[in-house]
């Protein structure tokens, strides 16, 4: 029936233009250790680099196809685990496996089980999708527990990655090796998504995502268009799941449960949905606030709380959707008009924030700190956590932020309008 | 599979309950290829069940559905695209956030023999993309080209809606109520626009616009209750007394 007449004409090289980003992130990637040499830093861009290829796994569903997952962490967990025994059977067999190809392996595995479980969960999209993904998740977990020689029980199957042969000399034993490794795949993985995007399928899940009655009258089932985007995710994940095993050497029920599918769902909202890139974003911030701002507060995940709150209520393209909205101003030439505005905004808004920060860590501090410690510091400032001053002043200026921001707000709606009108004049 | 001389369409015995209302009552017709027809009758006849019917979107209760003497009763609706039969609904039915150019590439993929191919890259297809840009020439949508579809006028989407429904070069096509909600020089136009997409092909329609329905079809069939009273050229239902009867009696009057 189908006039196959494929004069699929390899005309259309790739431009420059379209090479460039990659160029660009690849050659940052080359050269964040020499910047961030220590290896404190070189854990936080490992942890980055695997979450950034989980969220992009993860978006192909959110995003691109439109399947709002509670239990992807599934296949991540599953991928790691399955590195794990990998790894130990390399140790224990002496297999000619070397390291590298882990993650590969760890993403066939999680591909596997994807296209069990997505054989029947992708049928229906919607709700029906996300109430068997989120049963999935709780049996996988619940599984972890039961089945000790696979899940290795509560402590988790862990594993030596420097046994293995060595790749070319390599023997992984030094953090910035297991970096350029977790960077290469990085690459590798994110490349692959992006392509995967622009193929047929990949433009089919975006029409299914939209409209999944229209795409079954041209032809495509919706259900078969979402089982190959839902493989696919749990392939990616996978490998996101071997580099996490190759890292951390060690992988536990905490990497698959819910509060991990959770997580994911976070990131790559926070980050933005719509756009390829924006899961890159969130799972960037994601890290910085989970290594560097736990560090400083043990209420970190209230603030991340507050911003995904945020983001989800007054910016649902997420922070790469808030980039975006940039575009039309800037293609008018007129993003300078936005710039004094967003000035004025910055300080009210800054000390609303710092004021907010400052009842939250003063009450905590009176709540959870042990009895008789009353020293608390913050923002480099060392006072008594028990006296009123520095709770008024924290309310005040958290009101006085609130208040000052608030009047900033017509000028900012009116510059952002005018930012967005396009002169007629030079129409006409 | 496909026998050279049997019609595009026939439709035997055709039945549909929804719980204990039957709503369409035993229907039989047969459509011939390269016919435009158009099926009339008043609101509530079962037009656009029998639409649905005929598309797989609900599966008969009896009967059978020959797409060019192929039984494709009961078949999920992409099988039956596939086999040559294509469709428009009566309420706009694109993919709002993508393209106009995506929304009818999507359209060109399964007929150009893409299925479900993750090893083509869709951009770097010329054939695809001139076939594409053809479409939007053939329905007036070129300078539209990049924009959403979402935010196109009521009559653009009605357009691309055709589009999207012939670009697969199915030789099938079927619109439900293509002029709906048009006003007077907008129906023109997409009457046109139908009239010269659909040359050489299949046209079944449902369409309330007499106007429409007198100017465009071949031959027209008569739903009232579930049943088709009449079916022949126009001039023959215009003269028939039980059609003047169950419907154009009443639409006339009240146009009158």
């Amino acid at each position: 029936m189908t006039d196959a007449t494929h004069n699929t004409a390899r005309s259309a090289s790739i431009t420059f233009g379209q090479f460039l980003p990659w160029l660009v992130s690849a050659l940052f990637l080359l050269v964040m250790p020499l910047i961030f040499p220590s290896n404190a830093a070189l854990t936080i861009m490992n942890q980055m680099a695997i979450t950034i290829v989980f969220a992009l796994a993860y978006n192909m569903l959110l995003g691109q196809g439109g399947m709002l997952s509670f239990g992807h962490a599934v296949y991540m967990g599953m991928g790691g685990f399955m590195a794990m025994h990998i790894m130990n059977w390399i140790e224990f067999h002496e297999l000619p496996i070397p390291l590298p190809v882990l993650p590969l392996l760890a993403g066939l595995f999680a591909l596997g089980l994807a296209m069990i479980i997505g054989s029947f969960s992708t049928r229906k999209a919607g709700t029906v999708f996300a109430m068997i993904s989120l049963g999935v998740g709780e049996l996988i977990a619940a599984c972890s527990v039961i089945i000790v020689a696979f899940f290795g029980g509560e402590e988790g199957v862990s594993g030596d990655r420097t046994y293995g042969l060595p790749f070319f000399g390599i023997e992984f034993i030094r953090q910035i090796e297991v970096y350029y490794l977790t960077a290469a795949w990085l690459m590798i993985s994110a490349v692959l998504m992006y392509l995967w995007s622009r193929t047929p399928l990949g433009r089919m899940a975006n029409a299914v995502r939209d409209n999944p009655e229209r795409a079954e009258f041209l032809g495509y089932s919706a259900r078969w268009v979402r089982f190959y985007s839902f493989c696919a995710s749990g392939f990616f994940a996978g490998i996101a799941g071997g580099l996490f095993a190759i890292n951390y050497e060690i992988v536990t029920e905490e990497n698959l449960n819910l509060a991990q599918s959770g997580m994911i769902l976070l990131v790559t909202f926070l980050g933005g949905a719509g756009f390829f890139f924006g899961p890159i974003i969130g799972a960037i911030l994601f890290t910085l606030l989970q290594t560097v701002l736990s560090l400083q507060t043990e209420i970190w995940q209230l603030y991340l709380g507050i911003l995904f709150v945020a983001t989800v209520m007054y910016f649902p393209g997420g922070l790469a959707g808030l980039l975006m909205m940039h575009t039309i101003p800037l293609r008018l030439g007129k993003l300078h008009l936005l710039f004094v505005p967003y000035l004025k905004m910055l300080g009210p808004a800054l000390l609303c924030v710092a004021g907010f920060v400052g009842v939250f860590e003063i009450v905590f501090h009176i709540r959870n700190a042990a009895p008789g410690d009353t020293e608390m510091t913050l923002f480099w400032i060392t006072f008594d956590s028990h006296d009123v001053l520095p709770l008024a002043v924290s309310i005040i200026a958290a009101l006085a932020g609130f208040w000052l921001a608030r009047r900033v707000v017509p000028e900012l709606s009116a510059a952002w309008t005018a930012a967005n009108t396009p002169d007629t004049e030079r129409l006409i | 599979m496909n026998a050279p001389d049997a019609p595009a369409l026939e439709l035997a015995g055709l039945r549909k309950s929804f719980g204990k209302t039957e709503i369409i009552r035993g229907v039989d017709l047969t459509i011939a290829r390269g016919e435009r027809h158009a099926i009339i009758g008043p609101n509530g006849a079962g037009k656009s069940t029998l639409f649905n019917l005929i598309t797989g979107r609900y599966v008969p209760t009896s009967g059978s559905v020959y797409l060019n003497g192929q039984d494709v009763s009961g078949l999920a609706p992409y099988k039956i695209n596939r086999l040559g039969l294509s469709r428009s609904f009566q309420i706009t039915n694109i993919f709002p956030r993508m393209t106009v150019f995506e929304n009818v590439r999507c359209s060109l993929l399964w007929s150009k023999g893409y299925r479900y191919s993750f090893w083509h890259m869709v951009g770097r297809s010329r054939d695809l993309t001139e076939a594409t840009d053809a479409i939007l020439e053939q329905i007036n949508l070129t300078a539209r080209r990049d924009l959403p579809a979402g935010v196109l006028s009521y009559a653009e989407q009605r357009a691309l809606e055709i589009g999207i429904t012939m670009a697969g070069g199915a030789n099938v096509i079927m619109l439900d109520e293509p002029t709906a909600g048009m006003s007077h020089s907008e129906t023109e136009y997409i009457v046109n626009l139908i009239r010269d997409v659909t040359e050489g092909k299949t046209l079944v329609m449902v369409e309330h616009d007499m106007s429409v329905v007198f100017g465009l079809a071949d031959r027209i069939s008569v739903l009232v209750y579930g049943e088709i009273i009449a079916t022949g050229t126009p001039e023959e239902v215009r003269a028939d007394p039980r059609v003047q009867e169950a419907y154009l009696g009443a639409a006339l009057e009240a146009e009158h």
